[in-house]
Formats: structure tokens, sequence, C-alpha cells
């Protein structure tokens, strides 16, 4: 009898214990580099996915609880890190992260594990390719190369252009060749294209080549820490052409490492700047609520990413109507004509939403929004 | 290519060489006196850059007087490492004490990550160094040189001839020649072999603190591991310079350098595999001169 009683307490706590979180909450991953080489954009991008919870905090009736792992700018860590948010965490959708090489080792583990992921600014074509769960908020390289491409030749006038890049980097080499591919198609001539190896500290020899061909402009997919040494290299060179690259150069380092070197640095990034004048109605709502959650710090482009992947996810549960890994794949793969702080996004077959290429310069030491551009 | 061309690249190849030269003669020095590779001397170089960073933006000192301070505080940290990993290991087999030096290396380089965090920061360049200065040529054109360029060779040049100096012309320096032939004799002849070898540690690490300095002002990015790579092709030049001798560690800095620049500057197609040409060319001479270009024959290498 005594046994009989403390079985069926024992049943009955665990329906208890089971039922509770389940009626309470949906649980949404974030993998992002909080620490570490990228930790400036993925500390942003948090920034933004958290303003969005509280924003949106709840679908369907039930609270949305975020649970955050730091994937420390590392491959391993990464992919460690969606393994815990989907074991551990149970989370049945997941955001991110910052960096192309990271989001494609979580990708590896989201795939087999059948749950839904959404890239804040991973712009590599390759981590969504061929994936059934991996979505992103950003554009990707092709277009972010044509972007790029485009500018240089319609408004910088530039004929012919040099390439140094990261041979060992996929985002520098994929990057590199869609800006090459594009710019050769709009009627310019490629110069020269030299490369390194990422750790390389000493660009001298390649430098000196590029600034004897004469090129109009000079194109480096480099993370901000090369880039900005790359600058001051080609300065002290006597180079006195442009010089540009791709979103990865998005960080207050830039200028700080490069200096004076950096003045007239053009790079691509994604359509939203604090600082531009042509808001839509949701990125002016977005800037405004920053505003006054974060008083003493300012909004960028990560922000937005993490905001609008964050608007992505609660977009496909609410039309799912339910909150499993399962529906809200099928309903994120349909995104149309959703309304975010970058604009109004729909996912093409690969899961990449269209959007504009942002141009920033750096003037008088600071990043100045010149405008968009559609790439051709 | 044109001689204009060439010209800049010799002051280029001239510039990293003498970079990697000033690193390798800590290497060296150490490896002559003690028969032990210091693996850590990288992560040493690490601190001093970031020391001089701090010295300058933090306790905003001048210039100069941060330097001294830099150098002065790693040399302490040189001192303070031999005391807690080398000295201990003293009497244990050599690789025991390689082993230990590699811990050491990590400690450094993860605390650094702690206390400095990874974020690269910029360092602090007087202006007076890295303004280039334009050289004209005539009628082959012109070049442009920073004055760094000079001064990294300069200062190379007068820390060999201290040491030198000190090595061979002091008693400190004599008690030093006798521990790399004989540490027992030594001690037995009444020297403290302890502070002796301390003194080595300190002397290493003042000049990887200065290499640290200089390679800051040349690259202006410090974090936490911008020791390694440098480390590692400074020590490549010191075993092809032949390691253990002053001399052949700036030889070996001068060539890697070169090779490394003309290589590209020769091959503007293959540049991605410029470290492959460098590391070729020092495998070749290492197979026809085993023990560097410099280097006597030698006993127990690591």
């Amino acid at each position: 009898m005594e046994k009989l009683i403390k079985t069926l307490a024992g049943a009955a706590l665990a329906v208890l214990l089971l039922a509770v979180p389940a009626q309470a909450q949906v649980k949404i991953g974030v993998y992002l580099p909080l620490t570490g080489q990228n930790a400036f954009g993925g500390q942003l991008e948090l920034d933004g996915v958290k303003l969005a919870n509280q924003e949106l905090p709840e679908v369907l009736g039930q609270k949305i609880e975020l649970a955050v792992m730091d994937n420390k700018s590392d491959k391993v860590e990464s992919a460690n890190a969606v393994k815990r948010l989907i074991d551990r965490d149970k989370a049945v959708a997941i955001i991110g992260t910052y960096g192309s090489s990271l989001a494609m080792a979580g990708g590896e583990v989201a795939e087999s594990a059948k749950v839904p992921v959404v890239g804040t600014s991973c712009t590599n074509p390759l981590v969504t390719l061929g994936k059934t769960y991996y979505f992103r908020a950003c554009f990707i390289d092709p277009y972010q190369g044509a972007g790029a491409a485009t500018y240089a030749v319609k408004n910088l006038k530039a004929k012919k252009a040099a390439l140094l890049i990261d041979v060992s980097n996929d985002y520098a080499v994929g990057l590199g060749s869609f800006f090459k591919r594009s710019f050769e198609k709009l009627g310019g001539e490629i110069a020269a294209e030299l490369k390194y190896n990422s750790g390389d500290q000493d660009f001298t020899a390649q430098l000196t080549e590029i600034v004897s061909k004469q090129p109009d402009v000079l194109f480096i997919p480099a993370y901000f820490a090369e880039g900005g040494i790359i600058m001051k290299q080609a300065r002290e060179l006597g180079a006195n052409f442009r010089i540009m690259g791709g979103d990865a150069m998005d960080n207050p380092e830039t200028v700080s490492i490069a200096g004076a070197a950096a003045e007239g640095f053009v790079h691509t990034t994604f359509p939203y700047d604090p600082g531009m004048t042509n808001m839509n109605p949701q990125a002016k709502a977005f800037t405004a609520a920053w505003k006054k959650a974060n008083p003493s710090k300012e909004t960028n482009v990560n922000a937005a990413l993490g905001y609008a992947a964050y608007v992505m996810i609660y977009d496909a549960i609410k039309r799912a109507g339910e909150a499993t890994p399962e529906a809200i794949t099928k309903a994120l793969a349909e995104t149309k004509d959703l309304d975010t702080p970058l604009g109004r996004l729909t996912l093409d077959q690969d899961h990449n939403p269209a959007m504009p290429v942002g141009i920033i310069e750096i003037k008088d030491g600071k990043r100045v929004y010149i405008g968009e551009i559609q790439p051709e | 290519m044109t001689i204009e061309l060439f010209i800049q690249n010799l002051f280029n190849a001239l510039t990293v060489g003498s970079l990697y030269a000033l690193i390798a003669i800590g290497y060296s020095m150490v490896y002559g006196i003690l028969r032990f590779i210091n693996f850590a001397h990288g992560d040493v170089f690490m601190v001093g850059a970031y020391l001089i960073f701090f010295g300058v933006t933090a306790a905003h000192m001048p210039w100069p007087l941060a330097a001294l301070t830099a150098i002065a505080a790693a040399s302490a940290l040189g001192i303070l490492v031999d005391r807690i990993a080398y000295r201990p290991l003293r009497e244990a087999p050599r690789i025991s004490a390689l082993i230990s030096a590699i811990g050491v290396s990590f400690l450094l380089e993860n605390l650094g990550l702690v206390v400095f965090t990874g974020l690269p920061r910029p360092a602090v360049q007087p202006a007076w160094m890295v303004d280039p200065i334009p050289i004209s040529l005539g009628a082959a054109g012109s070049i442009r040189i920073l004055p760094l360029s000079f001064l990294v060779p300069l200062v190379t040049l007068l820390l060999v001839l201290g040491l030198l100096w000190v090595v061979n012309h002091t008693r400190p320096g004599l008690a030093m020649r006798a521990i790399s032939r004989d540490i027992e004799t030594t001690r037995l002849l009444g020297v403290s072999v302890d502070r002796i070898i301390a003194l080595t540690f300190g002397l290493g690490s003042a000049l990887a603190a200065a290499a640290g300095i200089m390679w800051a002002m040349r690259y202006p990015q410090i974090h936490p591991f911008m020791g390694v790579f440098p480390g590692f092709k400074a020590f490549i030049a010191a075993v092809v310079g032949g390691i253990g001798s002053i001399r052949g560690a700036v030889l070996g800095g001068l060539l890697l350098g070169t090779v490394e620049i003309m290589a590209v500057a020769f091959n503007p197609t293959l540049s991605g595999y410029r470290d492959a040409f460098a590391f070729v060319l020092l495998i070749v001479i290492l197979l026809f001169k085993p023990t560097g270009l410099m280097g006597e024959k030698m006993e127990d290498k690591i």
C-alpha cells in the first residue's frame, strides 16, 4: 500500500514537472561571439535580440524566454554552443551567429538535430545552401561583392582594381572572387590580385607590387584587424588609390588601428545605420526603442540584424500556430514581405533575403552612412 | 622588376628582417648559455608590447620612459618565470624544462586573454618614426622609407654590440660563458649559478620586450597571441643562423626577411605561398649546414 502511494505520488510529480514548462514558455536559443575577436559585433547582435524580446515578449499566449551561449569566436565552441542550446535548453529555434565559419560549424549540429536557426550576419552562401534548417536575416556575399564593384565603377568611376585576399579565410576568398566577377562584368580591369595568410602582419611586398600597378581602387575583403594594418602600410608605401572592404570592416577598431590611413575608406554593409536619413517605419521604431533601452550606447547594423532575426522567428511561430521546431522551420521558409529595420524581407528558396547594399565611408575619422546601392 | 621596386623591396626586407633578428637574438642568447629553448620568449614579447601601451595610455608616461619601464618590467617577469617554472627543474631532464616553457607560454597567452581581453588594440606610434620619407632615385623614380626602417636595424645593432660586450667583457658574462661549458664546475668555482641564470633570463626578456615594442610600432596592433607567429619565425631564424650564436641570429633574421619579401616581389601571383617559399629555402640551408650558418658543432640539441 505504502509503495503504491509512493508510486502514485511520484507519477503525479512527474506529470506536474512535465506540464509546467510546456504551457508557460517558448525557449529561443541565441549563440553569438560574446568574447574573442568578433565580440564587438556579437555583443551588439545580442543587445538587438534582447531588445526585440522586450518589445515582443509573448507569442501564442506563451512567454518567450532566451537562452544565451557564447561561441567565443571559435568554430569548436560554436558547434558546442548549438548542441547545448538544443540538448540542455530544449530551444525550439536558434538565433546566430556573427561570422560565416562559426555559422557553418553550428549549422551542422542544428541540421542533424532538426532545429531551425536564423543567422544574423553570416554572409557566405554556404551557410544556408542545401540546408533545410538554416535561414538568415542578412544578404549574401555574391550580392555584397557585386554591390562593392557597382559602387566602385558607378560612383567612384574606377577602371582598374587590385585585390589583396586572405587565402585562408572562406569569407575573404568568396567575397574577393564575387567582387572580381562583377567588376569585370561592369567593364573594369583587375590589375593585380595578391594574397596573404591569416595572421600575417607584414604586407609590404604585396603592397609594393600593387602600388606599382597604380589601380584606382584596392579591394580588401579582410577582417578589421588585418584590414587596418593593410591600409596603414599601403599609405606608408605611397598609395593614393581608394581602398574598399566588406561588412567585416564595420568595426570602430578599423579607424583606431589605421588612424589617418582610414580616411576615404569605403565598405559595404547591411542597409541600416542610426545615421541614415531614409529610415523605414520599422527602422525608426527600432532606433527609438534602442535609445530608450540603452541611452548610453549607440546602436548599429549588428543590433538591427539581431532584432530582425528575432522578429523573423516570432513571425514564423505566429503563422505556424505552434512552437515546435518542425512547424517553425516550415513557416520560416515561407517568410514573405516581413517588415524589419532592414527593410521588407522575403526569403528565396536558398533561405536568403534580398536587400540593398549599404555604403559607409570614413570621413574625418568617422563612419558616415552614404546610402544604399542596388548591385548590378 | 624595375630598379625602383627592387630597392623599395630591399628596404621592406631590411625592416621585417631586422625585426626577426631582434627577436631571434633573445632566443639564441638563452640557448647559447643554458642550452635551453625558451618557448615563452614570444609571449614576453607580447607582454612588452602591452606594457608600453598601458604605460603611454593609462599611466600617461612619455614614450621613452614607458619603453624603459616596459623593458624593466618584462625583464623582472623573465626572472620570475625562471624562479617559478625553470629553476626547480634545473636537475631534471632537459625535456622537462622545455615542456615547462611551453606551459609558461600558454599560461601567458591565456592570462593575456583574460586580463587584456582578446580585442586587438592599436599600438602607440610616435609620429616621427612612422612618417614616410620619400627618397628620389633620379631617373629610376622614387621610393618611400619609414624612419623606423632605419631605427630598427640600428637598435638591433646596438643591442647585439651591448650583448656581445656583456658576454665577452664583464664578470657576469664570464660566468655565463663558464655555465655554458660546464654548469657543475662553475658552481664548484664559487659562482652563484642561479643568480647568473636569473640574469640571463632577465637580459633575454629585456630583449624580447624591446623587440615587442619595435614590432608594435611597425605593425600597430597588439593582442594576446601576437607573439606566437613572430616568435615562431624568429626561432627558425635563430636555428638557421646557428642557434647559440648571436651574430648567426642576426644573419638568420635578415635572411628570412629577405627571402619572404623577395619571394613575393618576384612571384606576385604566388604571393599566397610566401611562407612556403621561405621555409623551403630554410630547409635546404639546414640540409647542407645542419648546425646553421654560423653555428658551432654542439651536442644535446633540442
